[in-house]
C-alpha cells in the first residue's frame, strides 16, 4: 500500500520545500512510494482536509520552519496528532533557524520596528496587526504573534530530524529513503546528516589552532588550502554536524554552523566560544580583549542558526 | 542495579549545626530519589562517623554515597577511603560541601539550610549517574632531578643520595654553591659562610650517587610521575671536564676580562677570578674552569690562545660545542632560588647613579674575604667610610613594587651594622619600616645590636641625594627620612649606603614552572600545593619545590624545606609503584573529526593528533582529569570521567530545584 505523507512550512523561508523539489527527477520515485496529502506550498489543501483524517494516518510529515505564531503551533499539534513519524525538516525545524535570531528583540520592539520604523514605512495611522478586527462588520482573526520563536521539538514530540539550511537535496533523499525502508535509527536521532562535525570532511590543511587576530570574510581573500579558522575567519565548522559536504567551505565562506550540533552538545554557540576561547593565542587579558574585540556581534555570530534551541534561548528584557 | 544512595550529614561540631537546621535537612533528603538512608552525625570523619557509613556498605543497605559535611580537599580522601574498605568504588561517592560554600559564609539561619538542601540534592542527581572507576598505578623510577645547585638543592641531593638515591643535580652557573657561597658570614649566629657550605660542595661533588650537571639548563621536561623525560642542555665551556685538574693556570694568565679593569672598587667588586677564562670563586665545586665566549679575546679576534699554552693537560678546547643528554627520572625538586631585586628603577634612591649607594648583595661580597677587597669595607674611591646608612624593605612590602616582605632583610641589614662595628670606626644607621626578627635566636641577634651603638630610625626613606642644603652636607650622601617615632623629616649625611634589596622569583622560573607544569602566583613564585599542608608538593605529582622558589626564605627555613622535599621523593620513590588519577579524559573517536583544537591545549602534553586515524588521541598515563580539553572540545568528543556533561547538567538541576 501506498504511503501517506505531508509538508508544512511554519515560521521559514520556503527554502526547505525547494530542496525537496530540488531532489528533481527523485521526486517521481517519492511520488511513486507515497501520496502527499498535504503540501500547502506546492499544492492547493486545506487545514480542514487534514482535521478530517484519521489520527495516525499520515506515515511521513515533514514540518519545516520554526514555531513563531499561534497558527505555526495549531498545525504542529494537528499533524502531529495525524501522523506517525513526524519530522523536523531544516534549521528553523530542528534548532530555530534564522527566525530565531527575533529572540533578541521583543514581540513589540519587532512589531514597531516594521509597522512604523522601517525607512520604507508610511503608515501615517500608525496601523498596528490585531489578532481581531472588524472589517465591514466581519469579524477577521489573525494568528496570535508569538514573543519567543521556538523549534519545533518545544512544542510537539519530534521523531527526527533533518538539519540544514536548507537540507543538501540529496541528504532529503537518503533521509526518505531510509523511510521508505524502514531502516530508522533510535527515535529523535538526526537523519540525513554524519556523526562528526564538518571538519571531518573538510578538504581544508589543519594545524594547531592559535588565533592572534579574528578577521572577516570582507577584509581578507583566505587561503585556498588553510583551515579557515586558523585564519582568523570564525568558522562553526568544528561545532557543526558534517552532512553538507562543506559547501560554503569550498567556496571559501566559513560555515556559520546551519546544520547544528553534534549529539550530545547542549548549546552549539556556547561550544564555539568555549573552543575558540581555548585557542586565542595571547595569554595577557589585554591583549585577549583586543583579539575578542574582532568578533562583531559575537551573539549572533555563535548562535546565528541555533538561539531558539541555545541553553537560554532568548535574550531577557 | 538500582541506585540505593545513603546521604551522611555531618554536624562538624556547631560548625555546621550552628547554621544549618539539620533535622530539616535530613527530612529534605529522606524524600530525594534514590536515597534510600539518611543519618546525621556530630563529626563524620571521626572513627565512629566512618564506621557508621561503611557498616551500611557492607549491610549492602547501599550502593553509592553522599556525604554532607566539608570541602573535598579536607576529607574527600577520607571518606573514599572508607568506601573502599566497605567494597565499594570510591568513584561512587561525592562529597557536598556544606561547611566552606555554606554554613562559613552565611548567617542567616533558614536560608543557610535551603542552600545545603541544594548542595545535597546536587550531589545526590550527580551520585545517580556516576561509574565506577578503575585505579591505575605505574612504576617510579627512583632516580630524582634536583634543579638548582644552591644551599636548598645541595641539601636535597645530600639527602636523597645518602639514602642511596640516585639523584642527578642540574646546575646552570659554572659552580654549585649559590648565593651563600657569596656570604661572609650568616645571621644571626655568625657561621663562617663558606665553613658550612664548602664540605658540603665538596661532598656534592664527590658522591658517588650524584651526578652533577653545573652550567648547564634544562631544556626540556616531559612525561609524567615517576616517569618524567628529561632533556638537559650541557653549555660548552670550552674546558674539557675530563682533562681539567683546575690547576688554576689559565685564569692567573689570562690576559681577558669579564669586568671593567678600569674604574672604581666597587666596579671590580667580586668573589672569583674576573678574568675571561675563570671559576666562579675558589671553592668552586667543579673546580673546573669555563670560558666566557663572549670577552675572551681568543673568540673575539682569533689573536690569543694563552690559556691553552699554559694548559699542562692539554684540557682547553675552543671547538667545543653545548650538549644535549637525555635521561629519565621518577621525581623533581625544583630548588632554582631567587634573585635579588633591581633597585634601579627606584631613581629616589639614586643607584646606579649615585658612587657609594649599594646593593645588598654588592656589601655581601665586599665582605667577603674571598672578594676583590679582602673583606675590607671600602668606598668607591678605596677610602674607608666613617657613616653608613642601611636602607630596609626596597624592593619589598612596596605596593609599587613587590608586595610581599622578603622575610631576610631584616636580619642580614643587623649583620651588616654588626660586621660593620666589627671591621670599622662608623657610625651605622638602620632606616627601617618595621624590625620583622621572627626566627631563632634572631630576636637575641636584634637585642645584641642594641648594645653596638647602632642607630635605628624608623621610617621610610624618601630620598638619597648627593645636594647638600647646609655645609655638613657637602661631599656626602644625604639620606632624607621621615622619623616616625620623633615626628619629624631628617636628613642625615653619610658616607656610604647599602640598600636592602628584597628577592624575587628568578627570571627564569616561569620558564622551569612551564617546564615541570606548575603554576606560578602573582607574586611570581610556585604555588605550593597547599600553603599549610602541602608546602614542598605541587599540583603537579612527582614535582617538590624547595627553598626561594616557593617564597623569599632564609637558609634554615630553606634548609629545612629541601629535607622536607627529599623525604616527600623519598617516601613516594619507596612506595615503588604510584597510582595515578582515574578520573580522566578520553576522545570518542566515532565523533572526533580531528579538528586539532585541543591538542595545544593540554598543560600535560597529554593530546597526540593521530594521523593515520585523523583523531585526536588522550594518553591517559599522562591525563591528569584537569577538563581543559573537553571544555575546549567543540564537538563533545572529549569527555572527562566523572565529570561527563550529564553529571555536571544534574548537579546543576539539582541546586536549581531544590
Amino acid at each position: 500500500m501506498k504511503l501517506k505523507g505531508g509538508i508544512y512550512w511554519g515560521a521559514g523561508c520556503g527554502g526547505c520545500d525547494v530542496a525537496v523539489l530540488d531532489i528533481h527527477e527523485k521526486i517521481l520515485d517519492v511520488a511513486e512510494k507515497m501520496d502527499f496529502l498535504f503540501w500547502p506550498i506546492a499544492m492547493d489543501f486545506k487545514n480542514d482536509d487534514v482535521r478530517a483524517m484519521e489520527d495516525g494516518e499520515f506515515d511521513l510529515v515533514l514540518y519545516s520552519g520554526a514555531v513563531r505564531n499561534s497558527e505555526n503551533e495549531e498545525i504542529a499539534k494537528l499533524l502531529r496528532r495525524k501522523s506517525k513519524t513526524m519530522v523536523a525538516l531544516g534549521t528553523c525545524a530542528h534548532i530555530g533557524g534564522l527566525p530565531s535570531l527575533a529572540n533578541y528583540h521583543t514581540k513589540q520592539s519587532i512589531l514597531e520596528r516594521v509597522y512604523s520604523e522601517t525607512e520604507s514605512t508610511v503608515n501615517p495611522e500608525g496601523t498596528m496587526p490585531l489578532e481581531r478586527s472588524t472589517v465591514d462588520g466581519n469579524e477577521l482573526e489573525l494568528p496570535r504573534f508569538y514573543n519567543t520563536v521556538k523549534t519545533l521539538d518545544q512544542v510537539v514530540d519530534v521523531d527526527y530530524y533533518i538539519p540544514g539550511c536548507p537540507p543538501v537535496p540529496q541528504q532529503i533523499v537518503n533521509a526518505l529513503t531510509a523511510v521508505f525502508n524502514g531502516e530508522l535509527p533510535p527515535k529523535g536521532s538526526v537523519i540525513g546528516a554524519g556523526t562528526k562535525t564538518l571538519c571531518d570532511e573538510c578538504p581544508r590543511e589543519r594545524e594547531e589552532k592559535e588565533i592572534s587576530e579574528i578577521k572577516r570574510p570582507l577584509n581578507m581573500i583566505p587561503d585556498p588550502e588553510k583551515c579557515l579558522l586558523e585564519q582568523g575567519l570564525i568558522c562553526l565548522g568544528p561545532v557543526t554536524r558534517e552532512g553538507c559536504g562543506a559547501r560554503c567551505i569550498n567556496s571559501g565562506a566559513p560555515c556559520r554552523g546551519c546544520y547544528g550540533p553534534l549529539e550530545g552538545v547542549h548549546d552549539q554557540g556556547i561550544r564555539m566560544i568555549s573552543a575558540l576561547a581555548s585557542v586565542i593565542e595571547p595569554k595577557e587579558e589585554k591583549e585577549i580583549d583586543a583579539v575578542l574585540d574582532g568578533i562583531v556581534d559575537p551573539l549572533r555570530t555563535f548562535h546565528r542558526f541555533s538561539t531558539a534551541a541555545s541553553i537560554l534561548r532568548r535574550k531577557k528584557i | 542495579m538500582s541506585e540505593r544512595i545513603g546521604v551522611y550529614v555531618c554536624h562538624c561540631g556547631t560548625n555546621i549545626a550552628g547554621r544549618v537546621d539539620i533535622d530539616e535537612v535530613v527530612e529534605f533528603a529522606k524524600g530525594l530519589d534514590a536515597v534510600t538512608l539518611v543519618r546525621e552525625y556530630k563529626f563524620m570523619c571521626s572513627d565512629p562517623g566512618q564506621s557508621l557509613i561503611q557498616k551500611d556498605i557492607e549491610d549492602g543497605l547501599i550502593n553509592r554515597v553522599v556525604v554532607a559535611s566539608c570541602s573535598p580537599l579536607m576529607h574527600e580522601k577520607t571518606f573514599r577511603n572508607v568506601c573502599t574498605r566497605g567494597g565499594l568504588n570510591e568513584y561512587l561517592f561525592t562529597m557536598a560541601n556544606i561547611r566552606e560554600q555554606c554554613s562559613w559564609v552565611h548567617v542567616d539561619v533558614e536560608r543557610t539550610t535551603d542552600k545545603a538542601k541544594g548542595l545535597i540534592e546536587a550531589a545526590v542527581r550527580r551520585t545517580r549517574l556516576q561509574e565506577p572507576l578503575t585505579k591505575r598505578e605505574v612504576p617510579i623510577n627512583p632516580r630524582t632531578l634536583v634543579i638548582g645547585g644552591g644551599i636548598a638543592g645541595i641539601q636535597a641531593a645530600l639527602d636523597l643520595a645518602e639514602a642511596g638515591k640516585k639523584v642527578v643535580l642540574v646546575e646552570k652557573e659554572p659552580s654549585i654553591g649559590g648565593h651563600m657561597a657569596k656570604f661572609d658570614k650568616t645571621f644571626p649566629t655568625l657561621d663562617c659562610s663558606a665553613c658550612i657550605l664548602t664540605p658540603k660542595m665538596v661532598s656534592v661533588g664527590q658522591h658517588e650517587n650524584i651526578e652533577l650537571m653545573s652550567w648547564s639548563e634544562v631544556e626540556d621536561i616531559g612525561g609524567y610521575v615517576g616517569n618524567f623525560n628529561v632533556t638537559v642542555r650541557k653549555k660548552t665551556r670550552y674546558v674539557d671536564a675530563d682533562l681539567c685538574n683546575g690547576c688554576g693556570a689559565c685564569w692567573e694568565k689570562c690576559p681577558g676580562t669579564r669586568v671593567p679593569r678600569k674604574g672604581n672598587v666597587h666596579e671590580k667588586l667580586s668573589i672569583g677570578p674576573t678574568t675571561s677564562i675563570y671559576i666562579p670563586f675558589m671553592q668552586a665545586v667543579p673546580a673546573i674552569p669555563v670560558i666566557d665566549a663572549d670577552t675572551c679575546i681568543r673568540f673575539k679576534n682569533g689573536k690569543c690562545g694563552i690559556c691553552a699554552e699554559v694548559c699542562e693537560r692539554n684540557a682547553i678546547n675552543y671547538d667545543m660545542e653545548d650538549e644535549l643528554i637525555e635521561f629519565e627520572v621518577g621525581s623533581i625538586i625544583i630548588a632554582t632560588g631567587f634573585q635579588t631585586f633591581d633597585p634601579t628603577p627606584i631613581k629616589r634612591y639614586g643607584y646606579g647613579k649615585l658612587d657609594n649607594v649599594l646593593t645588598a648583595i654588592e656589601f655581601e661580597i665586599m665582605n667577603c674575604a674571598s672578594g676583590s677587597t679582602g673583606g675590607n669595607i671600602r668606598m668607591a674611591d678605596g677610602s674607608e667610610p666613617k657613616s653608613i646608612g642601611i636602607v630596609h624593605c626596597v624592593g619589598s612590602r612596596d605596593k609599587h613594587y613587590h608586595e610581599y616582605c622578603s622575610r631576610v632583610c631584616c636580619m642580614y641589614a643587623l649583620k651588616y651594622s654588626h660586621l660593620i662595628k666589627e671591621k670599622i670606626d662608623a657610625e651605622v644607621y638602620e632606616f627601617y619600616i618595621d624590625l620583622r626578627c621572627f626566627g631563632k635566636g634572631y630576636e637575641e641577634f636584634y637585642d645584641r645590636l642594641l648594645g653596638e651603638d647602632v642607630r635605628f630610625v624608623r621610617g621610610k626613606v624618601a630620598e638619597i641625594t648627593e645636594v647638600p642644603i647646609e655645609e655638613a652636607e657637602k661631599g656626602k650622601l644625604v639620606v632624607e627620612v621621615e622619623d616616625t617615632l620623633v615626628g619629624k623629616v631628617r636628613r642625615i649625611p653619610l658616607d656610604m649606603v647599602v640598600l636592602c634589596t628584597g628577592l624575587e622569583a628568578h627570571e627564569s622560573l616561569a620558564d622551569i614552572a612551564g617546564l615541570c607544569s606548575v603554576s606560578i602566583g602573582k607574586d611570581g613564585f610556585i604555588i605550593e600545593k597547599h600553603p599549610k599542608l602541602g608546602p614542598v608538593a605541587t599540583t603537579t605529582d612527582g614535582v617538590f619545590i624547595a627553598g626561594a622558589c616557593q617564597s623569599p626564605k632564609d637558609i634554615p627555613d630553606t634548609v629545612a624545606q629541601a629535607s622536607a622535599a627529599s623525604s616527600a621523593v623519598l617516601s613516594m620513590i619507596t612506595r615503588e609503584k604510584i597510582e595515578i588519577e582515574s578520573a580522566t579524559a578520553s576522545v570518542d573517536e566515532d565523533k572526533c573529526s580531528g579538528c586539532k583544537i585541543c591538542n595545544s591545549l593540554c598543560p600535560y602534553l597529554a593530546i597526540k593528533y593521530d594521523e593515520e586515524k585523523g583523531v585526536s588521541v588522550v594518553n591517559e598515563a599522562l591525563c591528569k582529569g584537569c577538563g581543559t580539553c573537553a571544555a575546549g572540545c567543540p564537538s563533545n568528543a572529549i569527555s572527562a570521567k566523572h565529570f561527563e556533561d550529564r553529571q555536571i547538567f544534574a548537579e546543576i538541576e539539582g541546586i536549581l530545584s531544590a
